[in-house]
Order: structure tokens, then sequence, then C-alpha cells
């Protein structure tokens, strides 16, 4: 466990933080998206609230896509990623504190541009602490799911519109249960139920996917 | 107890079983095509509502519950590729991915087609033609990863492992579309203990589902075939081959 | 048989067979030098060989146990290092060695790295990023791992890329240092080695069509 703590999480932070100007960009993306909204579709604040959920995820997803490629592309092309492979550390676990540590620096800040966001689109505040609660449960997922994706073409030049190609239909599930839950607080209604959903395929994510990661990532080395 | 499959994991005994079953994929997907087109097409009785419109079922209903199958199918060839370190295994799911790929696009095709007499438009966000499009997305995710490999034994790996990360997810996609939006009619031929389908509806459906199987089976079968030579053209027992046919050829 | 040991392995890449039924030794006290030319697998070889890839038949044993599984305790006991440096270019050396060394496990103090990077000849510039310093420099960083981790068995492919001179004969007076005292070394290089590396057994690869 020292060894990962040691060696792993606070190298990820370390690398995270010469690379801070970097990390900027997936939010400035993520408030760019979402601010052509209004401007393509009419600032009519009905409007605004009756899509704003949806443009939000979308954004979300848009922009990790975005982020996501840098989880394992550098420690793959300087040979980090071998050394740490043969370290004799657990690579599941490895991948599992990677991608923590991504979502953390990377994904996870989208959920301080939420405000701003749920300002933009006019969203109530019974929506806006579902929006919050959906995102704080389901960025997580997506930073899972995806590193299996990104593990598999970490070795395909230009790997990056792939990555798009081949995660976007997977997270059709999160961004339906996602802006439903955002719908139903407009309503007043319950949403505890997509919620649980989403925490059930966050907990599946968490199990199943460092193996999955672990794998892929074993693929492209060889 | 699975002993006997292990040599067809040789590249050659594969391509040899391969070279048996096709002629009787073929024979028998066109038979039960050739019967089911007709029959459905033609002698079995009208929809009391729909009129003659609803017979594209003959077609849609295989194309969409295959599109399916050769998912599952492509995901239980990557699983046995992936824990018995098979080679083939890999290039079976590869050879399945375009064909359920062109399956779930005639489900969609007609599908939409079905759609306009229906509901009067082209295209509608009904659940199952967007759990058939997203399917779409997952199968050219699959023969887009693929395509990018260079070292085609690496791309059927990665394939492999997309493909099952979309297996888990087919379910997951498909009821949450359906709980998104349930517009279709209900499911009608799983209903097999009170039949909302006629049976003389019915028969030339099931035989049209086995010829579509048998299709989809001799199409594979074929492609896997091209995927054996294509890559293992250096290797002596293809050259051999090669210089027998070339034999055959000069001496007829 | 104890060592590292490689039965009837078969590698296929890009769909061409580098080399089919190979079987390998590597016994400690003993610097085994694999020749061969490019693309004739000298690389794949030595990858299959720690277990980063996976033969395609044959399996790689480490003390009676499969390389990869813990209880063979080869990666405690082994140092691979290949044409990747391994360096994240954005830390510094010495930030790089003290993670790497957390990751493989040994303990050394920040002082202990500084002098190793000195004996390879990198001294004052261990605070700046890795992206900073010439290709050479970088090689002699990724080498002082040599003298930081305690083990037996190196795999070093073409180690000598890159050195200067006085780098290559470092080097090489080291392997006959980590031979003599029971080390095992496998390595590749395009130059054959000098008297200075001691004795060595070669291993041939050959091309195959």
């Amino acid at each position: 466990m020292r060894a990962l703590y040691r060696g792993v999480l606070k190298r990820e932070l370390a690398l995270a933080f010469q690379h801070r100007a970097e990390l900027v960009q997936p939010l400035m993306f993520m408030l760019m998206v979402v601010t052509l909204f209004p401007l393509g579709i009419g600032p009519g604040p009905e409007t605004l609230q009756r899509i704003g959920p949806g443009v939000i995820w979308i954004a979300a997803i848009l922009s990790s896509l975005l982020g996501m490629e840098r989880l394992f592309r550098e420690d793959f092309q300087d040979g980090s990623l071998e050394q740490l492979m043969l370290s004799g550390l657990p690579v599941s676990l490895i991948a599992a504190i990677k991608v923590f540590t991504h979502w953390l620096v990377s994904t996870g800040p989208l959920l301080i541009m939420s405000p701003l966001l749920a300002m933009f689109l006019n969203l109530t505040l019974d929506m806006y602490v579902a929006l919050l609660l959906t995102l704080l449960l389901g960025t997580p997922l997506l930073s899972f799911v995806g590193a299996i994706a990104v593990g598999l073409t970490v070795g395909v030049q230009r790997g990056g519109i792939l990555l798009a190609l081949l995660l976007i239909p997977v997270f059709i599930p999160l961004l339906i249960f996602a802006t439903s839950a955002v719908d139903s607080a407009a309503l007043q209604l319950p949403y505890l139920p997509q919620l649980a959903i989403i925490g059930a395929m966050l907990l599946l994510a968490i199990a199943v996917s460092p193996f999955a990661i672990a794998y892929s990532l074993r693929v492209s080395q060889n | 107890m699975w002993k006997w499959l292990h040599p067809y994991a040789k590249t050659e005994r594969a391509y040899q079983l391969c070279q048996i079953l096709q002629p009787w994929f073929w024979a028998g997907a066109l038979l039960c095509l050739a019967v089911g087109t007709v029959w459905g097409l033609a002698f079995a009785p009208q929809d009391y509502q729909q009129g003659d419109s609803f017979r594209i079922i003959y077609i849609h209903v295989p194309s969409a519950i295959l599109s399916m199958s050769t998912y599952v199918a492509m995901a239980v060839a990557a699983v046995v590729g992936l824990v018995w370190q098979w080679r083939t295994a890999f290039m079976a799911m590869i050879a399945m991915a375009p064909v359920g790929a062109v399956m779930t696009f005639i489900a969609l095709f007609t599908g939409a087609a079905w759609g306009k007499p229906m509901w009067g438009a082209w295209w509608v966000w009904d659940a199952r033609l967007t759990s058939e499009l997203i399917l779409l997305f997952l199968y050219l995710g699959v023969i887009a990863l693929y395509g990018a490999f260079d070292d085609k034994l690496q791309g059927g790996k990665a394939a492999g492992v997309m493909a099952l990360v979309g297996v888990v997810n087919v379910p997951i996609i498909h009821y949450s579309v359906e709980w998104w939006n349930t517009l279709h009619q209900g499911a009608t031929i799983s209903k097999f203990d009170k039949p909302s389908i006629a049976p003389e509806m019915l028969w030339p459906l099931l035989l049209n589902l086995l010829g579509f199987a048998l299709f989809i089976a001799a199409v594979t079968v074929m492609r896997m075939r091209n995927e054996i030579i294509l890559r293992e053209m250096q290797r002596p027992w293809v050259k051999a081959m090669a210089d027998k046919a070339e034999g055959d050829r000069h001496a007829v | 048989m104890t060592g590292l040991v490689a039965t009837s392995l078969t590698c296929i890449k890009r769909d061409r067979v580098l080399f089919e039924n190979l079987n390998l030794q590597l016994q400690t006290g003993e610097l085994m030098y694999l020749r061969g030319p490019n693309g004739a697998g000298k690389t794949s070889l030595l990858r299959l060989l720690t277990g980063l890839s996976m033969p395609e038949a044959g399996e790689v044993t480490f003390n009676h146990a499969p390389v990869q599984h813990s209880e063979s305790q080869f990666y405690r006991q082994s140092i691979y290092l290949g044409h990747k440096s391994g360096l994240s270019s954005a830390l510094s050396a010495l930030d790089n060695l003290t993670y790497w060394c957390a990751q493989h496990q040994v303990t050394v103090t920040e002082s202990q790295i500084v002098n190793v990077l000195d004996v390879v000849g990198v001294t004052g510039l261990e605070d700046i990023p890795v992206a900073m310093l010439s290709a050479g420099q970088q090689r002699r960083v990724a080498l002082a791992r040599l003298w930081l981790k305690p083990a037996r068995f190196w795999v070093l492919d073409e180690p000598f890329t890159a050195l200067d001179t006085a780098g290559v004969a470092l080097l090489e007076t080291t392997f006959k240092k980590h031979v003599d005292e029971g080390g095992a070394i496998i390595t590749t290089s395009h130059q054959p080695l000098s008297a200075r590396a001691g004795t060595h057994r070669y291993f041939d690869l050959e091309y195959r069509f």
C-alpha cells in the first residue's frame, strides 16, 4: 500500500501539477459548448430550462472525452507505464489509482463549474441539486469506463476521435438516467431511483473496470 | 470436455472446418430464405389492421433479432479468445462484426420503411429503433478499433475487449432506451404460450429467422476464410494450398 | 532449473512468426549477449522474458513459477530497461528515480540517489526536468536504476544507445562486476561487447521470412 501511495498516487499528483495548464482546457471547453446552445437555440428561459440538463450532461461527456486521452498516453510513450507494470504491484490497482487521480484533477473540476452553467441555463435550485448529484456519481463512471477504451487505444496513432467513437454509445444510458433525474426534480418528483441506478452502474464499473483496464494495457504492451 | 475443440485454435484446422461448413450453410440459408420469403410475402394472410405493409416483418424481425445475437456471438468468441488465447476466435469475431453491422442496418432501414405507413414519418425516435441505432454504433466502434491497429492480432484482442464492454452495455442500453421511450407495439413473437401472432404468419417468420441465421453463418465462414488466408499468406500451409490450386487449374 | 527459463516460446508479430519453439535459460553468474539483425525479434524476446507481453505459445518461468505470478518474485529481483527511458519528461531526474524506487519497493534516501547520479555522470542536473537533458544524459539517468535496485537479473534492451565512450566503458565494467558478484544479465546491442564486459555467451536470433 505504501508503494502505491508513494510511487503511484504522489507521482500522479506531481505530474498533474506540472501539467496544470492543460487540465483547465476541458473546463473551458465545457463552458464554451454550453454557451453555444443559448446562442444557437435562442435565449428563452423556458426553452433553456427544458434543454439545460441534457446540454450540461452532453458537454460534460464531450469534455471528459477530450481530457481522457491524457490518462495513459504520456506514460505509455515515455515507457513509465512499462516500468510501473514491472514493479510487481498489481496492475489493476495501479490503474484504479491512476483513474481516480485523473478524475480528481481533470473530470472532477467540472463539478466546480456546474453552478455557473446552471445559472446560464436557468435551472431551478431543485434541478441544480439533482444535477450536482448526478454529476458527482456520473463523472467517475465516465472515467472508469472510459479508461478501458483509453487503455486499448493508447498504442494507436491518432486515437482521439476513435476514443470518442468507442465511448459515446457506451455512455448513452448514463445520459438518459442523469437527465431524467434532473427532469424529475424539475417536476418535484422523486429522483432517487435514477440516482440509485447511476450509483449501481458506478459500483459495477469500480469493481470490474480495473481488471479490464489492466488487461487492455497488457494488450497495448504487446 | 472441450478438448475436441482445441485443434481448431490452429488456423489451418479452422480453415478446413470453414471450408466444410460453408456449402451447407449456403444451401440451408438459400432454401429457408426462399421458402420463408415466398410464403411470407405471397401466401401468409393479410394483417387485419396493417394490410400488406406488415409483411416487412419477414425481413425486419429476423434481422433485428439476429443483429443482437450476432453481437452476443462476437462477445462469446471474444471470451474464448481471451481465456484460451486462441487467435482463430478473434478472427471469427472480426469476421462477424461487419455482417452484424449490416444486419443492424437492414433492421434500421426496414424499421424506418415500416414506420412511414405506420407513423407517417421515416424516422421516429421509437425505443427499439433507437437501441438498434446505438447497436450499430457499437458495431462500428469495434470495426473501427480493429481497423486502427497495424498488428491484427493485437487489434483482435482490443476489439474483443471492446465487444465485451459493449455486450455488458447492450441490456443496459436496451432497457434504458425502452424506459426512455415506450411507444412501440408490444413484443409479439416471444409470447409462445399465448400467441398474439397467427400461426400461418409465424411459420414463415421462423423459417426466415433460421434462413437469416444460416446466411450470417455462411458469410461469416467465408469472411473468416478470407481473413485466415490474408493473414497467413506467408505460412507454408497456405503456400502449399495455393500451389495445389494452381496445379489443379493447369490440369484442367 | 532455476533462474530465468523460457520453454518453447513462439512469438507472432503482425502475423509474421518471429521465432518458434525457442528455448533459453539464464543462470546467475552469466552474461548473455543476444544477437540478431533488425526485425529478428530481440526486443520482442526480451519483453516476453519479463512478462510484459504474452507469448503465442510456450512459457517463461522464474524459479519454477511463471514470471507474472507473484510467487516467482521475479519483479523483486529484476530490472528491465527498454528502448524507452521510462522517465517522465516533466519531472526531474531525482523525482523520477524517487517514484521509481517507491514503485519497486526499494528504500533509498535522496542523498543515495544523488550519489548514484554522480556515479553515472549526471552531476548537478538532478533538479531540472528530464526533458531538458540530452539523450545521453537521459539514458544515464535511466541506467542509474541498475545501481539503485539490488536486483540480480538485468534485462537490458540496447543499453548502450546514445552513450559516449566513457559511458560505454562504465556500463561494461559494471556488467563484469555484476556478473562476478553472482548477477545475471541478458542484453542486446549493435556493437560487440568489448573485453571489459568479461566473458559472455552468445544467443543468436535469425531473421525469418
